[in-house]
């Protein structure tokens, strides 16, 4: 089996605030995220799929053509966007790492026809990612 | 959480400490030989990056699977004040007796994080330079997940 990453980027802002917790526990909880005006962040976003090369072309997948499902699923979606009022997948969650990066798995497993969706990783920073991947697969992105 | 899905949290710390590679249980050749340069006795240090990954169910209220100030704090006093800027053999009670190759680094850290009680420890992966980086998941290895040496010569 290979793995293939494809990497991209993309910048968004965001802010955390919960409505159901009072202001104070807010900002306790989420610290400065939770400052009313948003703040951004670049983030990069790693896609693994996984899958053997097709005899004829040596291809797991054609990357013209995953690059055209990632800019079509999250580069118009979120790229330059506010993540918690215009992307209405994240609509009543937490804009968080987790949360996006499952987010754009549940985007882009069912578009990913040929190999399978393996792992997606999200940077909001070179210090902090999320990883999402099926439960039971070792989410290792290197054969 | 979806059980269909995982989601693990990354995060990245970096501490600066000094060690040497040396066996108590080699001769001066045989370490001479085994650790080259890495046995001269004054030492030498490494800025070293730890990448730890932990999984759980993420909260909706928060949609986090740990507060990063649970985490950041719970790493600074487990592992960062006990090795940043300092002797690794000198000052570190599990490198008396070991050799502080960054293999036995992983473990250790490993195991001062294990008991992080908001979230579940999968991995920790430890770069010695950006040429060298060392995995090590405890029990959780398997899956092909074992400690292992990914990449490059040790210098």
């Amino acid at each position: 089996m290979i793995l293939l990453t494809r990497k991209i980027e993309f910048s968004a802002s965001h802010l955390y605030h919960n409505p159901d917790l009072s202001p104070e526990e807010n900002r306790r909880v989420f610290g400065k995220c939770n400052n009313p005006h948003g703040h951004g962040h670049n983030y990069t976003l790693e896609v693994t799929v996984a899958g053997e090369p097709d005899p004829v072309t040596g291809m797991v997948l054609n990357l013209a053509e995953l690059k055209q499902i990632l800019e079509r699923e999250v580069m118009q979606r979120m790229d330059h966007r506010h993540l918690n009022y215009e992307v209405p997948e994240l609509a009543g969650q937490i804009p968080t790492c987790e949360n996006i990066a499952r987010v754009i798995w549940q985007l882009l497993e069912p578009k990913i026809t040929e190999g399978k969706l393996h792992r997606v990783r999200l940077y909001e920073a070179p210090d902090l990612f999320a990883d999402c991947y099926r439960n039971g697969s070792n989410g290792a992105a290197r054969p | 959480m979806s059980e269909v899905l995982k989601i693990e949290l990354g995060r990245r710390y970096r501490f600066s400490a000094s060690h040497r590679l040396h066996s108590r249980q080699l001769s001066e050749e045989e370490n001479c030989r085994v650790f080259g340069k890495c046995n001269n006795p004054h030492g030498h240090g490494h800025n070293y990056v730890v990448e730890i990954s932990v999984s759980g169910e993420v909260d909706p209220s928060t949609g986090m699977i740990a507060n990063l100030a649970d985490l950041d704090g719970f790493v600074e006093r487990h592992v960062l004040e006990a090795f940043d800027h300092k002797s690794l053999n000198e000052e570190v009670a599990a490198f008396r007796e070991q050799v502080p190759t960054t293999e036995n680094l992983c473990i250790e850290i490993f195991e001062r994080l294990k008991s992080f009680p908001h979230a579940r420890l999968e991995r920790v992966r430890v770069e010695e330079t950006s040429n060298n980086s060392f995995e090590y998941a405890g029990e959780n290895a398997g899956n092909g997940r074992e400690a292992v040496h990914q990449e490059g010569n040790r210098p």
